[in-house]
């Protein structure tokens, strides 16, 4: 792969490497139309908030930068991946080093905590060794501030413990790029705070570049360096989270001002 | 429209069970191979239908054998009826019976438990941690269902034959010596055989309709409820249909 000063002749001097690039993403379900023709570019240790109405299709944008869903035309690239032309060994390796953290969390709940956490070391590196394990277990928890939780189940974790649990989940492979979905809905004020200092904290101390996808105007002021809006499914409103909060768009105005 | 609809429906349900079960013969060979989840599911399947099995098995055996006495005692053909029960058993009523309760305990089982795994994202969640959902969750689940209902078809067997033997025994005084001597007269190695081949096969239809169904769960609460519900009558209905196939097979041969 060229490197960056190659790729972006036009941009090289003012931008670090682009490690998201969507140019063009369309998604239909049946007849309905979900995106349509999103851009968006996300550099090296940038927040991206992608804003937006439920429904509007922020999960779905999401599940296809990790190719569970494939969108119908355009080019998703992450990485020095092109995620539209894409072979199963190229995906497996590059969804080792992208970290997604559920909607709703999605911890195997016949597993224990201990057990969510060490079910991707076993099976993606072959870490088998007790001690080892343990101990990366419990760096992983101390990340989120969890450690108490090993051996419970997620039954026994409410909802926050949960997201941060999926959270520690996927830091546990060291992924360059996280994509956080809706990581502080259903949450109070005081723990939603908590999880945006926690993706604050993780980019400092994993240098991750992040997607995160909410409608909670608070979590994207705290997190983002750029801001996408994403209305019926179009991706037309970008740039930082002032320049949003100026914008005349109608439906934006609504979501600021609540 | 809607007939269009179904059509589509259909076509697209048989491509995806294509490559559902392309998927899981590709990978039960090839490495690697999920020796400890195989074993752990293995475990539970005995485990679980074990004393079900015992019990049903038994009081087959036992019925079975008394609903024959009366007919065969009025041809004066008493003393064959160990040779008819064995046969009866082995042939058919211990494989039918094995199946069909683990086509309704672990067919709505696997159904249920992987359609909420499907439902709640947790296989999607596996998926994109790249550490294989498909072999992990369906390939261990199929090859142990495969594997445990011979071994679950022969100890129904005996047990149904053991009831049999209580009562043959309270009939005319047979004893167990002499009763199994007739057993193993009258079973032949064929019959052994096939009852085995056809009780592999009603394991792996099971654990492949079961899987399917959970796998491909639609989303929803409503979804896994769905899931096992098609495990369970499918997989009850694919176990007829096998075992129809299978005689035929054998009337050939015999
Ligand atoms: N697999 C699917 N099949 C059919 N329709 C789908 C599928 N996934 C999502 N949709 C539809 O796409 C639309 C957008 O869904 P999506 O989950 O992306 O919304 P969202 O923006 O994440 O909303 P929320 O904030 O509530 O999570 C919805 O109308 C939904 O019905
Ligand atoms: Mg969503």
């Amino acid at each position: 792969m060229p490197n960056t000063a190659v790729e972006n002749d036009n941009t090289i001097s003012i931008h670090p490497k682009k490690m998201i690039e969507i140019i063009d993403v369309c998604k239909s379900f049946d007849e309905r139309q979900i995106l349509k023709n999103i851009n968006l570019t996300v550099y090296d240790k940038e927040n991206l908030v992608v804003l937006g109405r439920s429904g509007t299709g922020k999960s779905v944008l999401i599940k296809c930068m990790v190719g569970l869903l494939t969108p119908d035309s355009g080019s998703i690239k992450i990485l020095d991946y092109n995620l539209t032309a894409i072979n199963k060994e190229e995906l497996n390796e590059l969804r080792l080093q992208v970290g997604f953290s559920f909607q709703g969390s999605a911890l195997y709940d016949s597993m224990s905590v201990k057990e969510n956490l060490e079910f991707p070391l076993k099976r993606n590196l072959a870490i088998y060794e007790r001690q080892k394990l343990h101990e990366l277990v419990i760096a992983a928890l101390q990340d989120v501030g969890l450690e108490h939780t090993l051996n419970l189940y997620p039954a026994e974790l409410s909802g926050g413990m949960k997201k941060r649990i999926g959270i520690a989940r996927t830091l546990i492979l060291n992924p360059k790029i996280m994509l956080y979905d809706e990581p502080t809905s259903g949450l109070d004020p005081i723990t939603s705070g908590e999880i945006n200092e926690l993706i604050l904290k993780v980019r400092e101390k994993y240098n991750t570049t992040s997607v995160i996808i909410t409608h909670d105007i608070s979590c994207a002021r705290e997190v983002s360096d750029k801001v996408v809006a994403l209305v019926n499914g179009e991706s037309t409103l970008q740039g930082t989270f002032d320049e949003l909060k100026k914008s005349e768009n109608s439906e934006l105005k609504q979501f600021f001002n609540y | 429209m809607a007939k269009i609809g179904t059509v589509k429906e259909i076509l697209i349900t048989t491509a995806e069970v294509y490559d559902f079960c392309k998927e899981f013969f590709v990978k039960a060979f090839t490495p690697p191979f999920e020796a400890k989840e195989i074993i752990k599911q293995c475990f539970s399947i005995g485990n679980k239908s074990f004393l079900l099995i015992s019990f049903t098995s038994l009081l087959a055996g036992v019925v079975f054998t008394k609903q024959s006495q009366p007919s065969l005692s009025s041809f004066g053909a008493e003393s064959w009826l160990p040779s008819l029960v064995s046969q009866a058993v082995v042939r058919s009523l211990g494989p039918l019976i094995t199946g069909l309760i683990c086509a309704g305990k672990f067919g709505s089982n696997m159904g249920a438990e992987l359609g909420s795994m499907r439902v709640t994202e947790q296989i999607d969640a596996m998926e994109v941690s790249g550490t294989r959902p498909f072999s992990y969750l369906v390939v261990s689940r199929v090859i142990a269902s495969t594997f445990m209902l011979p071994i679950l078809v022969i100890y129904s067997d005996a047990v149904a034959l053991f009831g049999s033997f209580i009562m043959v025994n309270s009939f005319n005084d047979t004893g167990l010596l002499l009763f199994l001597n007739e057993v193993s007269v009258s079973i032949t190695y064929l019959d052994i055989g096939s009852s085995l081949i056809k009780s592999a096969l009603f394991g792996l239809s099971i654990g492949l309709i079961g899987c399917f169904a959970g796998y491909h769960s639609e989303k929803g609460t409503t979804g896994v409820g769905k899931a096992a519900n098609t495990a369970v009558v499918v997989s009850m209905f694919s176990i007829f249909i096998i075992d129809i196939i299978i005689l035929q097979f054998l009337n050939l041969v015999r």
